[in-house]
């Protein structure tokens, strides 16, 4: 079996070509995933590029995106496969002229021609290079994350009427959670575990002005440090990478060269979501005796 | 805590590979600090590092966690076993002879400046203030970590085999550098340099230099860690620096970093017991059977009851009355129950709160329509009229005012919760009216943060009111109190 990548630098690189930027320990974790054949679950707060990441690694290896959205009431129907029961009927009807016996009908109309793949069967029935996106994991219940297991462990999914469909090709899996739930052990088990969390401020300055065209170093360098000065405080929601970018965007839209506590203060918005929030942090702002460390 | 050391097999070692000793005594530990890392587990490990160059901490570190830390909760205990571990091994770390030497002439007193003729690289107090000044300034981490060495060399005062933790030598060594006194120094030279600086602008810097001299702290707690490492072997300090997992954390004896921990723990819980409990509530089905709407079912089956109808359940939602004592060494554990309770209050038709020592008050108002729930609690402490007479818990007094006051709204469908250590400091335990709140109320249940064994000695008399309650929990920590508040909804 062939591998995606050489060695972790390279997927570090490739993927800031994609203008995904992140560290050698996300690199690594990629990098594993394809050398072990494990799925990764990738967990953090909300913003900072989880579900990202599985598009630019698609983006980065020329792969197809297979994205399974979860949701409360997912069912293997809507997230496996599903026999295509309208057009079974017809197949039965059309038959029934003919002299066909029922055996031979029963067979027939549970075959490939009438199943409807839904995203899991697709990703491991594709013949092209595949990455598998399972977005929000920690919405299913966790009796349907059992539907999970067999794909996320041995690549096959059992059909009792045809039999084990393996893989073709194995794809690389990402499964995202918003850690609303623990996730059961056996499914942690399958996965190898990544935490994303805010990025360093140098990082998140690169970010915004990989992100951002337009905008000038030290406006970035501003945007980074009033957003890591922010996200020191203990607030609701604190700011996610996406509304950071959303915070540059507009300050380069007002024509913004400096920011000071006004600019911050009308602006803050964005950044912020709650009421309480974007008061406390304009009253912080506004004192240079700082928190705690 | 040490569940996993015996339960899980560790696995076979082939002779003579040193990687897969260090990793097997690795995982021990990390299974010793109460990170469950399964067999399966274990073996992704073992396979994982094969196919990262062992040179690459960075990278090496990552691939273990992503085998064997499934919870970022986990984290900060992993980094601490993984630095004893590994970090510490490289050629880089080891201590030359004549640093211990060095080490042991400081003999921990600071010696008077230049009067031990500055042996070769050892520098005086001034210039190492001055090293660390611009160090700090400039933001120069290699210039850091090497104004951290030279610190814990020279201040920790470090012997071999004393046995002293880190936390003293670190606490020595930060006195010594008067960490406060040189961010003012920054701060000052700030505001005079440059000549159109805001506040706005001070403040960003502010913020930029406490975190610098935060990871000067974290650089000199390493420093301190490798010479004991260095000292004492890696297995005998794994088991000294181990650090207790969050949901672990003892309330009583949480130390400032700990309590911070815990505060950012608390949060997540109570997001995940409230989606739990909203779950538990929708899919319980055990309604009883509905017997007209089966008939009427039935009546499409030609009379024969195939589809059995149930009733929607209705749950039980508690009224819940939380009494705290909030005095000293509990106060922090009635926050935090006073925190997840609040958090959670939509999984409970009313909750009223009320916090004592020989006083009591109530402050669910601090609480109602309150945003920021950290915020309430700060209040609770500092408005609160709780102090009756001298500011010694009285159970009996306390009792005895919500007693005469609350207990026409103590009702069939209330509960009630306790929290205290019930240390009374000898004064008139007044039981029964814990007695009569029982009989009024639907439960009383009484929490305890002190572990189960100090109960009932010294003036703790959690005995005289045991027999009135309908539980008595000690709940020590995070995962004990989410356990009981499972429970409770």
């Amino acid at each position: 079996m062939s591998h995606r990548f050489t060695d972790v630098g390279a997927v570090q690189q490739d993927l800031s070509k994609v203008d995904y930027l992140c560290d050698s320990g996300l690199a690594g974790v990629v990098y594993l995933a394809d050398r072990l054949d494990k799925p990764v679950l990738v967990e953090g707060p909300a913003g900072t590029g989880k579900t990202q990441l599985a598009k630019s690694v698609a983006e980065m290896t020329g792969s197809r995106l297979i994205r399974l959205q979860c949701y409360e009431g997912l069912d293997e129907a809507k997230a496996l496969y599903e026999w295509n029961y309208k057009k079974q009927l017809l197949r039965i009807q059309t038959e029934r002229d003919a002299d066909v016996g029922w055996d031979e009908v029963s067979d027939d109309i549970f075959s490939d021609e009438f199943l409807l793949t839904r995203p899991l069967l697709e990703a491991i029935r594709a013949v092209d290079p595949i990455v598998l996106l399972i977005d929000e994991v920690d919405r299913v219940e966790v009796e349907t994350e059992a539907l999970l297991l067999e794909i996320l462990s041995e690549y096959q999914v059992s059909i009792p009427e045809l039999g084990t469909m393996e893989a073709l090709q194995v794809p690389l899996v990402f499964l995202t959670s918003n850690n609303t739930r623990e996730l059961s052990e056996a499914l942690k088990r399958r996965c190898l575990y990544l935490h994303i969390d805010y990025p360093t401020m140098e990082r998140e300055k690169e970010i915004v002005l990989a992100k951002v065209p337009d905008i000038a170093e030290n406006l970035a360098d501003q945007v980074a440090r009033v957003v890591r000065s922010i996200r020191r405080l203990e607030l609701k929601k604190p700011p996610s990478v996406s509304e950071t970018l959303d915070w540059a965007r507009t300050l380069v839209l007002l024509g913004v060269q400096h920011i000071d506590a006004d600019v911050a203060a009308e602006t803050v918005n964005i950044l912020l979501k709650y009421q309480s929030d974007i008061a406390k942090a304009n009253k912080e702002l506004a004192t240079v005796e700082g928190i705690e460390p | 805590m040490t569940a996993y050391e015996t339960d899980l097999p560790t696995l076979p070692v082939e002779a003579g590979d040193p990687l897969l000793d260090l990793l097997n005594g690795f995982i021990a530990e990390l299974r010793a600090v109460g990170i469950p890392a399964s067999l399966t587990e274990n073996l992704d490990a073992m396979e994982a590092v094969k196919h990262v160059p062992i040179t690459d901490r960075e990278t090496f570190k990552y691939a273990l966690a992503a085998t064997l830390v499934k919870n970022q909760a986990h984290w900060k205990a992993f980094e601490t076993v993984f630095e004893v571990y590994f970090s510490l091994r490289g050629a880089q770390y080891e201590i030359a002879a004549d640093d211990l030497d060095e080490a042991d002439e400081a003999d921990g007193e600071i010696r008077a400046e230049g009067d031990r003729g500055s042996g070769g690289d050892m520098l005086s107090p001034e210039e190492l203030a001055e090293m660390l000044y611009r160090a700090l300034m400039r933001g120069d981490s290699e210039m850091l970590r090497a104004a951290a060495r030279e610190a814990v060399r020279r201040y920790a005062g470090m012997e071999p085999g004393r046995p002293v933790g880190g936390t003293y030598y670190l606490y020595r060594t930060l006195r010594n550098l008067d960490l406060e006194g040189v961010l003012e120094r920054l701060m000052d030279a700030e505001q005079h340099t440059e000549g159109d600086v805001d506040d706005f602008d001070l403040r960003l810097r502010r913020d930029e230099f406490e975190l610098r001299i935060a990871e000067l702290k974290r650089q000199i707690e390493a420093e301190i860690r490798r010479r004991l490492v260095a000292d004492r072997g890696v297995e005998a300090m794994a088991k000294t620096l181990r650090k207790p997992l969050p949901s672990d954390i003892d309330f009583m004896h949480a130390s400032r970093e700990e309590m911070a921990s815990l505060r950012k723990a608390i949060y997540p819980l109570t997001r995940k017991l409230a989606a739990r409990l909203v779950r538990k509530r929708r899919h319980g089905r055990a309604g009883p059977l509905d017997f007209r709407s089966t008939v009427r079912h039935s009546l499409s089956y030609g009379g024969v009851p195939v589809e059995p109808k149930f009733r929607h359940p209705r749950p039980h939602k508690p009224d819940i009355m939380v009494v705290a004592d909030v005095s000293g060494s509990v106060a922090a554990f009635a926050r935090f129950t006073l925190h997840l309770v609040h958090a959670i209050s939509s999984q409970f038709s009313k909750v009223r709160s009320f916090v004592f020592i020989d006083g009591l008050d109530e402050v669910t108002g601090f609480f109602e329509g309150a945003d920021d729930i950290a915020e309430a609690v700060h209040r609770v402490n500092t408005e609160a009229d709780v102090v009756w007479v001298d500011g010694h818990s009285d159970y009996g007094h306390a009792l005895g005012v919500f007693w005469d006051n609350y207990a026409d709204d103590v009702g069939p469908r209330t509960t009630v919760l306790i929290l205290g250590d019930a240390r009374n400091n000898y004064h008139a335990p007044e039981g029964w009216i814990v007695k009569a709140l029982q009989q009024k109320a639907r439960h009383v249940f009484w929490l305890n943060p002190e572990p189960r064994s100090y109960w009932d000695t010294g003036d703790s008399i959690v005995g005289e009111y045991a027999p009135h309650c309908d539980g008595v929990f000690e709940v020590r920590n995070l995962r004990q109190l989410e356990a009981f508040v499972d429970r409770l909804a």
